[in-house]
């Protein structure tokens, strides 16, 4: 039990920094506005989780223009990923031990 | 004291209880956020019925026409075999305007966005294939070779479903391997290209949107 909660990722156990890394595990990378739809989130909010995510180096961010406007694209990384997974499987142990 | 101990088990009971709840709920988002942001909801099963209905009256006209005007046989450099042409393009236009009609309502409707990443991918992949074999039976029909025609373009066809079924749910995948066994089948069968065209084009769009609409848009 011990062992389980120790892989839940205290970063990845909040609704929106786990949607971003769901859409990132599937995609090769997801743009800003995106991510915001699936989300059904503001952009500080989305901003700011994204930012998280980056400082923990589980994801990468792209910025660049198309023609005129800027395009900022996210990318998971192979730690994010591997995190991830990690608590992916934690969760389903939790569910299926309770 | 026995009291206090209870409640506390119980306080533990449905804490653990509503974080096993939470976690269950997280799964399900990550499943759904996973789907939706990488598959397309497959066109309506409408969609389909209609286009195989459009492939039936267009195949019937064309049926008509050989009939009538050229004794059975198409002569290549007719008018009767551009009128055919036309009907084979007017055949397409109207079953791809009517499931991107349907299907951008259908979005709206559910208040999704219908032009993003996965319908970008999903057109090319369908577009490339289809596009590759649509000229390559109009250069070979330019040459004089159209007997195998109907059994190309089941097979390109096939092709192009089957290459852009990964970004899609439901049975897109067997619809193109269906349309692909007949277009092979039909090699062996020169002179019945037309009746393997009216049976993948129609009813198997027919049957396919059926099931989809039973499956999935019945409520």
């Amino acid at each position: 039990m011990k062992n389980i909660i120790l892989n839940i990722n205290k970063t990845l156990d909040h609704r929106i920094r786990l949607g971003i890394m769901s859409v990132l595990m599937v995609n090769d990378y997801a743009d800003f506005k995106t991510l915001k739809e699936l989300l059904g989130c503001t952009d500080g909010n989305l901003a700011s989780h994204a930012k998280a995510l980056e400082k923990e180096e589980f994801i990468t961010v792209e910025k660049q223009f198309i023609g005129r406007k800027p395009n900022t694209r996210y990318l998971a990384t192979p730690l994010g990923k591997e995190e991830f997974k990690k608590h992916i499987n934690a969760l389903e142990k939790l569910i299926k031990n309770t | 004291m026995y009291n206090t101990f209870i409640f506390i088990y119980f306080a533990i009971q449905s804490s653990l209880h509503m974080s096993t709840e939470k976690y269950l709920n997280d799964i399900s988002e990550i499943k759904s956020l996973m789907t939706k942001s990488s598959r397309f909801i497959s066109l309506s099963g409408i969609s389909g019925i209609i286009a195989g209905i459009y492939a039936l009256i267009g195949a019937g006209y064309a049926y008509w026409l050989v009939h009538s005007f050229s004794y059975g046989t198409l002569m290549l450099d007719g008018k009767v075999f551009r009128l055919v042409l036309l009907d084979l393009l007017i055949v397409l236009v109207l079953s791809v305007g009517t499931s991107i009609f349907l299907t951008t309502k259908r979005a709206n409707k559910n208040k999704e966005s219908y032009w993003n990443t996965t319908t970008k991918n999903l057109l090319a992949s369908f577009l490339i294939p289809l596009v590759a074999g649509g000229l390559y039976i109009l250069i070979i029909l330019s040459q004089g070779k159209y007997g195998q025609s109907g059994g190309l373009m089941l097979i390109f066809y096939g092709l192009a479903l089957y290459n852009a079924s990964k970004h899609t749910l439901g049975y897109i995948k067997y619809l193109g391997l269906i349309e692909i066994s007949l277009g092979l089948t039909s090699a062996f069968f020169p002179g019945l290209g037309f009746w393997f065209w009216v049976i993948g084009f129609g009813f198997m769009h027919i049957i396919y949107g059926i099931l989809m609409y039973y499956k999935y848009e019945r409520k």
